[in-house]
This record gives C-alpha cells, sequence and structure tokens, in this order.
C-alpha cells in the first residue's frame, strides 16, 4: 500500500508544476477577466458579439487547435512571441509560462462566463444612490460593484484554475511534454501509461489530481457561500 | 431656493414643467406616470433633461443651453428612493455613513448621534439591509441621505411600498425632518393624505405638465383641480391649535379661523399647532344652525364658488372666517336647498369623521375614541 504513495522526484516535480501553472494562469487572467466581463456586461460597443465569440472559442473548439493557434502566435518565430521576446524578454514557448498561457486561454471563457454572470445580477440602481451620495465611478465599483460580485468573481477563479489543472491538448500542442518544464500533471499521467511498468505511478498522479480537484471544488463551495451571506447579510 | 425647467420625451410621452421652491417640502403631486420620478431624476442628477435647467441655491447643475451638467455625485441632493435602495452587503451604521465619506469635511459634532436619534434607528446600527423592515429600511435610507450633508433632499414617494400602519409610523420622522433640519424638500407623491400632511407647498402635475402649483391649503381648497387631485379624498385643509381637552367625553377641542371642531380625544397639549383636513364628502350644508342634531362641529360660512353641475354630484367651496371649507353634495340638494353664490350656510361635520388620517404633526387619535376607522 505504502508503495502506491512513494513519489519519485519527478512525479512531486510534475505535481509542484502543475499547481504553479494553474495558479499563475489563475491569476494573470483575473483582472483581464474581470475587465472583459465588465465590458461583455455593461459595455455597448461595435463588434461585442464578435468579442463574445472569441472569447468562447477555446470552449468550443478542438483544445489542439487552441494550442497550435497559440503555437503560431506565440512561437519563437510567431509575431507575438518575437515581439515579447525582444521587447520585454518573456518567452512562452517550451517553457512553463507558455504552459500557463495555454491554460489561461482555456479557462478564460469559464472564467468570463461566471463573472459576467454575477455582474448582469447587480442592481443598478444600487449603484445611481451610490452616486447620489457622492461616490465617483471608481469608488461606486470598489465599495459596491466589486463586493457585490465577489460570489462571482471567487466561482470564476476557482473554474479557471481546475480548468487549468486538467489542461492537456494545448499545453501539450504548444509546450511540448518536457519535464520539469512543461510536463504537467496530465501530461505526466499521458506519458506513464505510454512506459511499460507505469501504470502504478499513473494511479498515484491520477489520485492527486482528484484530490486537487475536489479541493478547489470544496473550497470554492465555502468562498462563495461566504461571500453571499455577507450581502445578504444573513 | 430651488429652480427647475425641465422638458424631456420618452417616446410618445412629453415633460415640460417648470416650478420654484423657497424651502419647506415641496410634494410634486400626480398620477403614476405624470412624469414626478423624471423631474426629480433630473434634479439629483441621474437623468440628463433634452432641454431646461436647474439651479439650486444659485449653483447651475444643469443647463442645457450652457452645456452644464454637474453629474450626480458633485449635486450634494440626497435622494430616499421608493425602495430604499440600500446597500444590502453593508451594515445599517456603513450605510448611514457611506455619503459622509464624500461629504466635505467640517460637520457639527454629534450629527450622526442627532439623525439616528430623529429617525429612531439607534438599535439598528449593526445590523443588515436584509434583516430591517420596511419602515426601518426607508428610516435607513432617509438618515443615509441626510448625512452625505446634502443641500436638497428628493424623496421619491418613499412611503409608496409601505403599508397603513408603517406609513404611519415614519410620517411623524418626515415631519420632524422638514421642521428640524432645515433642508428644503422636494417630495413625490399621489396620496392626498400624505400631501395634506407634509406638505408646505404643492405641485400638481398632469400628462407631464405643471397643472397648479402653491401653498396646500390653496391648492387643496381648489375644487377644480379635484379631478387631478382625487375626488374621494379630496378636502380642505384647516391650521388650528388645541384649545381645550374635554375628559368626560373623551373629546378635544380645535381653534381654527373658521371656528371650533370638536374631535376625538388626542394626546397634545393645550396650544399645539396641528393640520386638519376635512374630506369634502364628511361635510353636510344646513341652511339653518341645526338643533336635534348629533354632530358636534357647526362652522357659518357663507357659498364662495359652486363647481361643475353636469353631474350628480357638485363640490362647493364655503368661506368660512376667510378660510376654505370644501363641501360635495349631490345636485339634487344642491337645488333643493337653493343654494347659489353668497348665500349664508352651516356646514356640519361629524366629530368622528376625524380619523387619523385627518391630522398632521400630532399623534393619531386614542384608539377608544376612534369608533369610525374607515380607511383613507
Amino acid at each position: 500500500m505504502s508503495a502506491v504513495f512513494a513519489f519519485s522526484p519527478d512525479e512531486v516535480t510534475a505535481i509542484r508544476l502543475s499547481l504553479r501553472v494553474a495558479l499563475w494562469a489563475m491569476l494573470w487572467s483575473l483582472p483581464i477577466g474581470i475587465a472583459v466581463s465588465l465590458l461583455l456586461a455593461r459595455g455597448r460597443f461595435w463588434g461585442k458579439s464578435l468579442l463574445n465569440a472569441v472569447i468562447y472559442l477555446p470552449l468550443v473548439m478542438p483544445p489542439v487547435v487552441t494550442g497550435y493557434i497559440l503555437l503560431l502566435l506565440f512561437g519563437r518565430k510567431g509575431p507575438l512571441g518575437r515581439l515579447l521576446a525582444d521587447s520585454l524578454g518573456i518567452v512562452f514557448a517550451f517553457r512553463w509560462t507558455g504552459a500557463a498561457l495555454a491554460c489561461a486561454v482555456m479557462g478564460f471563457p469559464l472564467m468570463v462566463r461566471s463573472m459576467r454572470l454575477s455582474i448582469e445580477a447587480v442592481d443598478r440602481r444600487i449603484e445611481d444612490a451610490a452616486a447620489t451620495l457622492g461616490a465617483n465611478r471608481f469608488w461606486v465599483f470598489a465599495t459596491i460593484t466589486l463586493p457585490l460580485i465577489l460570489p462571482g468573481i471567487v466561482a470564476g477563479m476557482i473554474l479557471s484554475f481546475a480548468r487549468a489543472l486538467g489542461e492537456f491538448g494545448a499545453t501539450i500542442t504548444f509546450v511540448s511534454n518536457i519535464p520539469g518544464e512543461t510536463q504537467t500533471l496530465p501530461v505526466a499521467i499521458y506519458t506513464l501509461l505510454q512506459v511499460p511498468g507505469g501504470d502504478l505511478a499513473a494511479f498515484r498522479l491520477t489520485l492527486v489530481s482528484i484530490l486537487i480537484s475536489l479541493a478547489a471544488l470544496l473550497a470554492s463551495e465555502v468562498l462563495i457561500e461566504r461571500a453571499s451571506r455577507r450581502i445578504h447579510g444573513l | 431656493m430651488l429652480e427647475v425647467a425641465v422638458a424631456h420625451r420618452f417616446g410618445s410621452f412629453t415633460l415640460d414643467a417648470a416650478f420654484q421652491s423657497a424651502g419647506g417640502l415641496t410634494v410634486l403631486f400626480g398620477r403614476s406616470g405624470a412624469g414626478k420620478t423624471t423631474l426629480i431624476n433630473a434634479i439629483a442628477g441621474l437623468l440628463r433633461p433634452e432641454r431646461g435647467h436647474i439651479i439650486v441655491d444659485g449653483e447651475v447643475l444643469t443647463d442645457t443651453e450652457h452645456g452644464i451638467f454637474v453629474p450626480a455625485r458633485r449635486r450634494r441632493v440626497g435622494y430616499v428612493f421608493q425602495e430604499g435602495r440600500l446597500f444590502p452587503h453593508l451594515s445599517v451604521r456603513q450605510n448611514l455613513l457611506y455619503g459622509r465619506w464624500f461629504a466635505p469635511r467640517g460637520g457639527r459634532t454629534g450629527e450622526v448621534e442627532q439623525i439616528v436619534d430623529l429617525l429612531g434607528i439607534g438599535a439598528l446600527l449593526d445590523r443588515r439591509p436584509a434583516l430591517l423592515s420596511g419602515g426601518e429600511k426607508q428610516r435607513v435610507a432617509i438618515g443615509r441621505a441626510l448625512l452625505a450633508r446634502p443641500r436638497l433632499l428628493v424623496m421619491d414617494e418613499p412611503l409608496a411600498s409601505l403599508d397603513e400602519a408603517r406609513k404611519t409610523e415614519i410620517l411623524p420622522y418626515i415631519e420632524r425632518l422638514r421642521d428640524e433640519t432645515g433642508v428644503p424638500i422636494v417630495y413625490v407623491s399621489h396620496q392626498i393624505a400624505e400631501v395634506a400632511r407634509l406638505a408646505t407647498d404643492l405641485v400638481v402635475i398632469s400628462e407631464g405638465r405643471v397643472a397648479a402649483i402653491g401653498p396646500t391649503a390653496s391648492i387643496m381648497g381648489r375644487i377644480d383641480l379635484f379631478p387631478l387631485t382625487g375626488r374621494a379624498e379630496a378636502g380642505a385643509i384647516l391650521a388650528t391649535t388645541v384649545a381645550g381637552h374635554d375628559p368626560a367625553f373623551g373629546l378635544t377641542t380645535l381653534r381654527a379661523a373658521a371656528g371650533e371642531l370638536r374631535v376625538p380625544h388626542l394626546d397634545l397639549p393645550v396650544g399645539a399647532a396641528l393640520r386638519v383636513r376635512i374630506r369634502a364628502r364628511d361635510v353636510m350644508i344646513a341652511l339653518a344652525p341645526p338643533e336635534g342634531l348629533s354632530a358636534l362641529n357647526v362652522l357659518p360660512g357663507t357659498v364662495a364658488e359652486i363647481g361643475r353641475t353636469d353631474g350628480p354630484i357638485v363640490e362647493m367651496r364655503l368661506d368660512c372666517a376667510g378660510e376654505a371649507l370644501i363641501a360635495r353634495l349631490t345636485r339634487r340638494s344642491v337645488e333643493t336647498l337653493g343654494l347659489v353664490c353668497g348665500r349664508p350656510v352651516y356646514a356640519v361635520i361629524k366629530s368622528i369623521a376625524f380619523d387619523h388620517h385627518a391630522f398632521a404633526g400630532a399623534a393619531p387619535p386614542s384608539p377608544g375614541a376612534d369608533a369610525d376607522t374607515r380607511d383613507g
């Protein structure tokens, strides 16, 4: 039984890498996600449906296609990849940062959907009330809108994180399968299943994967519950 | 000093109204959809009118001709909404103090305690809005608007969502607000009872236009406006003072210029000022001082004006020592009695016609004396 939990250093690396990639993917998409959700929920502009469609594309396209597009755009020879490498020194290709980018893109529609719904549920007349009390747009957002949409933001973050943990297709297409750099949990499990005698290790990592996902979902339940209780004052 | 002139179109509805207020509590009165809320939204800066200007204490807040539009947050116009609109995620205390963050510094010390006290919300400070009753919510909403130190307060039917008991609970607070804080108030209502009780001045709005404007008693006494102010509840307003009590019969005597009125016992000291509304439907007319009649109140006067006589019901205004009293009779009675302008008559009012809707600035009649509880 103890053999089940005898993690090899490579496996531990994969677990830690996976957590790091998911965390970064979530944190970087958070401010952009809030901004885009606000834009979609409140904005009225030309091309809104198109923006909406583009954001939801990763949800419906085969992940391999998303990964390939990322490779074309952010690869060593891609236009954006070269620009970022030359100006800011940020390299995505075959790095863990690339894995985080792939996960962020894949989780983005889920995050935006959750946040957008919560923003649309906010009674804008309450924001008007804050304005009549002297609050400018920033303060209305910071003291009224943001606290009211907090459950939606938390839910969006957890969804993005969970999606990132499970991301496989886009990651392996974009940044390949490099142990210690881009080999996240799902990729590691896949790799282990390709080699003879890797079953037990694959099983170990599968358990870990289940545990992390379960913990994330339970945490989200608790956080959302607490946030909505705070809002409704019950 | 408030000066408002607003023209705005919504689809087929056109609002084109102007009025001024020198202070006190100005009621914008009219049916639902008459444009009242649009007007105060324009005053508060929540609506940018197509044309018009809004000036408060000499400061131009809106002037479409010169492209001036001060945003709501810089107007210092407090707004009490029909549904309260408290911030659900903040406690009552945080709701109350919200506007102070943004208000100009240097308020009086003890201002918060004073307003909390005025509104009787001291026990609620640590609660969340979700746990408040409708009446409590509205009192907190009023306090929140006041603590932002507004130079003008607008109130949009703040009692509309409340039942009768809750209304009776809040009305005295609004009266204290009017009389004690000195903040001018623009108050939207379509309830004649609220108007009679609260209004210093009255602006009658009908289909987007101002139909009449003036001091409350003179507007309420105009029988030509009854189609707009509402027939069933229409009636004159008398300014009275408490002249004495008759504990043996549980009655209170009120003195008005028109004469003395005996009403069910009021828990008020002698000399207290009181506004009384006498509904037109509660007034009978006699040609001679009646005898052998149970009604206790008989006021002499003359017929000053007779309304339209093309239906079965006729309204008339009586002049009772300079005060207006309105009576509603059948046309048959008018003809039988030969009532014409200038004819001396006696107005007869049953004491129990004075239910709790009739009084302003007072506790309602004590329950034992309130034999007749017709609703308003």
